[in-house]
């Protein structure tokens, strides 16, 4: 096992190297004077473009270039965002926190729901349930994300006025922002039942629930595949049909023997799930006009602010090398026969 | 071309059902000559009629034809509802001056003509079935012909992806050792970003247009082919049943178009017809954000983004403008669905232990 996640554990600089390497090869198409906004702090360096051109050797051969912004990425100098209006790594911190808490609240559903109709589906195989499944999760992965994100936005706000676009309404943005309110995690709807303001939880969760669904609608679909395919060859299995033959109840047999090895491959889509979903969040915060990473990297890409939108790739390469990591060694963990390989 | 020998196999085998389907699309064809609309429209494009006429009658073989890929997927009531609908996409693609001819003076087909100027869009009415979208433009012509930008896209796309994949999957598969893991890694390095974000950055970088959505998906979208190429359908060498038939004194074209290309097509048309559907969304995606083709270019993307300022609907009615949104969405929906329901369908021939399941 050990070693296993050490082999593992040594990819990970070869990745990030690589990724690296990459950004900065499609930077390398770029003219100087736009690539040397990655080397800017503040917006009063804008009228000195020829001096950092010349002080961060953009002239140089390529290796040399790639060599200094790399030093510079690695001390966490990402460059001035124009959208933003604030350096690179200043606006991911400020950014994040929302993604991070529309994830949370797509993902957990997304598990829960999928795992249940998932197993209902095995179970209940060829009847109203399964094929009722099936055909949600044909249509759903066929609907673009914009398509059906747009549906709920003119449902849930157009005619029912239920989850209106945005982070917080007005009063509770007010609110938020005057020194009564103390940003603990920068989760809203955590800081705000730990200030003991339970009316922002409860406008926050209405400002969560437009995006989170259309996220879950759009993810939902292959964890409930997965999970069916893996429980009904779980179900074929020797041993759940020995607890069956010694008299056990189908129910304790579903639930105790089955689903627990049904859920193995559920933890490597896990992963990939949080990735779909922060692929997912670009579409969804710009429609909903949620003030995450995702509408901020949008908005830098139609804004040619380069350095923007390079520091949001970068950062989501981060997390998802560091989550398909987090996978893997979960996945060993759960199934013995990986470790043995 | 695997599928073309049996094809052509199939066509000698039925020479006397091919010749009466013929003869009932030249009827078909006769039949539009007579009826004066049809005519005009079938005069002002006989290339695009020729390759509808051509269509009907490989489609009409295909299922009349015995063959073993008919038949199983004639089992599956969902694999024909996803093949008819490709096939009237291919119809709409192929026939788009027909049923939504370009006016006298459009210097480019694809730009979707305008009814005026007025933001504000207008509803379905005659002359305009599906309505006109903000700025006037005309909904039924941008989505007759944006049929044509999703097929481009997608197939030069996959021409791409799978030119690249067939390079460095290749490599990766005849050198081995070393050269396989760098290129595998290669592609891990690739896969380790979202393939939405990963192509925002390369439109942004290369500035926004059709072709540069194309390059950015095509970057994105490689990895996985040269994966599938390297293990899949190259790894077929080696298995046991091409050995089997070398042993029983077999040529090389024999175990090509005998048992190479058989066994491999299968996972190459399950990945690349579930591809076409999902490149298609990620390029509406990118159109979408803005870092698509300029407005009024026919590209179903572009046409949802215009919706965008007009799906709250006018003070007291929510729904005004629900055509802006649902004809689009509507268009985009249902082609992703004929290429998912097509992609589910070959696989559950291709895997037998899958069939019946998912």
């Amino acid at each position: 096992m050990a070693s296993y996640i050490a082999r593992r554990m040594l990819m990970l600089p070869v990745v990030a190297v690589g990724v690296t390497v990459l950004i900065f090869a499609l930077l390398s198409f770029l003219d100087p004077a736009v690539r040397a906004g990655a080397f800017i702090t503040n917006p009063n360096q804008l009228k000195a473009i020829d001096a950092i051109i010349r002080n961060y050797g953009l002239d140089q051969p390529i290796y040399k270039q790639y060599w200094t912004w790399l030093t510079e990425v690695a001390r966490g100098n990402l460059g001035w965002s124009q959208t933003a209006r604030m350096p690179v790594r200043e606006a991911i911190t400020v950014f994040f926190p929302g993604t991070l808490e529309l994830t949370l609240y797509s993902f957990v559903p997304i598990m829960l729901l999928g795992v249940w109709l998932g197993t209902a589906a095995a179970v209940h195989r060829d009847r109203a349930i399964d094929h009722l499944s099936r055909v949600f999760s044909i249509s759903f992965r066929s609907l673009p994300s914009f398509v059906w994100g747009l549906l709920v936005l003119m449902i849930f706000y157009g005619r029912m006025t239920w989850f209106p676009p945005g982070r917080l309404s007005l009063e509770a943005d007010l609110f938020v922002r005057s020194g009564e309110f103390k940003a603990y995690t920068g989760l809203m709807t955590l800081d705000a039942l730990l200030n003991g303001q339970p009316w922002i939880f409860f406008d926050a969760l209405r400002h969560l629930a437009g995006p989170a669904i259309t996220l879950i609608m759009v993810s939902i679909a292959l964890l409930v595949r997965v999970m069916r395919s893996s429980m009904l060859e779980v179900l074929n299995q020797d041993y759940v049909r020995t607890a069956r033959a010694k008299g056990l109840a189908q129910d304790v047999v579903n639930n105790k023997h089955a689903r627990k090895n049904a859920l193995i491959p559920v933890i490597t889509l896990s992963s990939y799930t949080i990735v779909s979903l922060l692929g997912g969040v670009v579409i969804t915060e710009t429609i909903f006009n949620f003030p995450g990473i995702g509408r901020w990297g949008a908005f830098a890409a139609q804004q040619l602010d380069i350095p923007g939108v390079t520091g949001f790739t970068m950062f989501v390469a981060a997390v998802t090398v560091l989550g398909n990591l987090a996978a893997d060694v979960l996945y060993a963990f759960f199934d013995p026969r990986i470790r043995l390989q | 071309m695997g599928l073309l020998t049996i094809a052509a196999r199939g066509l000698q085998a039925h020479r006397p059902r091919v010749a009466a389907l013929a003869a009932a699309v030249a009827a078909l064809a006769l039949v539009a000559l007579v009826i004066p609309i049809t005519r005009d429209r079938m005069a002002a494009a006989p290339l695009s009629a020729a390759q509808f006429l051509l269509l009907v009658l490989v489609v009409a073989a295909f299922w009349t034809v015995p063959s073993d890929l008919a038949k199983r997927m004639r089992k599956n009531p969902l694999s024909v509802v996803g093949f008819s609908l490709i096939a009237v996409f291919v119809a709409i693609a192929l026939l788009a001056p027909a049923p939504a001819p370009p006016p006298p003076t459009s210097r480019d087909p694809y730009l979707i003509p305008q009814e005026g100027f007025a933001s504000v869009p207008r509803p379905p009415r005659p002359g305009f079935p599906f309505g006109t979208t903000e700025g006037q433009y005309d909904l039924y012509y941008g989505i007759v012909w944006g049929a044509r930008t999703a097929f481009r896209v997608s197939i030069l796309v996959i021409a791409v992806a799978v030119a690249i994949g067939l390079v460095v999957g290749g490599l990766s598969w005849y050198y081995g050792g070393k050269i396989d893991e760098i290129m595998m890694r290669l592609t891990d390095i690739f896969l380790a970003f979202p393939s939405l974000v990963l192509a925002v950055t390369v439109v942004a970088v290369l500035g926004r247009s059709l072709t540069n959505v194309m390059i950015a998906i095509a970057i994105v979208h490689w990895p996985i082919y040269a994966r599938l190429l390297r293990g899949d359908i190259l790894g077929v060498r080696s298995r046991d049943y091409v050995e089997a038939a070398r042993a029983a004194g077999a040529g090389d074209l024999r175990i090509i178009t005998r048992h190479v290309i058989p066994n491999a097509i299968y996972p190459f048309l399950v990945l690349s017809s579930l591809d076409m559907g999902l490149i298609v969304i990620i390029a509406a995606a990118l159109s979408f954000l803005g870092l698509g083709p300029d407005v009024g270019y026919a590209d179903w993307g572009t046409l949802i983004n215009l919706s965008r300022n007009w799906i709250l609907g006018a003070p007291g009615d929510p729904f005004a403008y629900w055509y802006v949104l649902i004809y689009p969405g509507a268009a985009i929906f249902l082609f992703v669905l004929g290429w998912n329901l097509l992609g589910d369908a070959f696989r559950d021939i291709l895997d037998p232990r899958l069939r019946g399941s998912g």
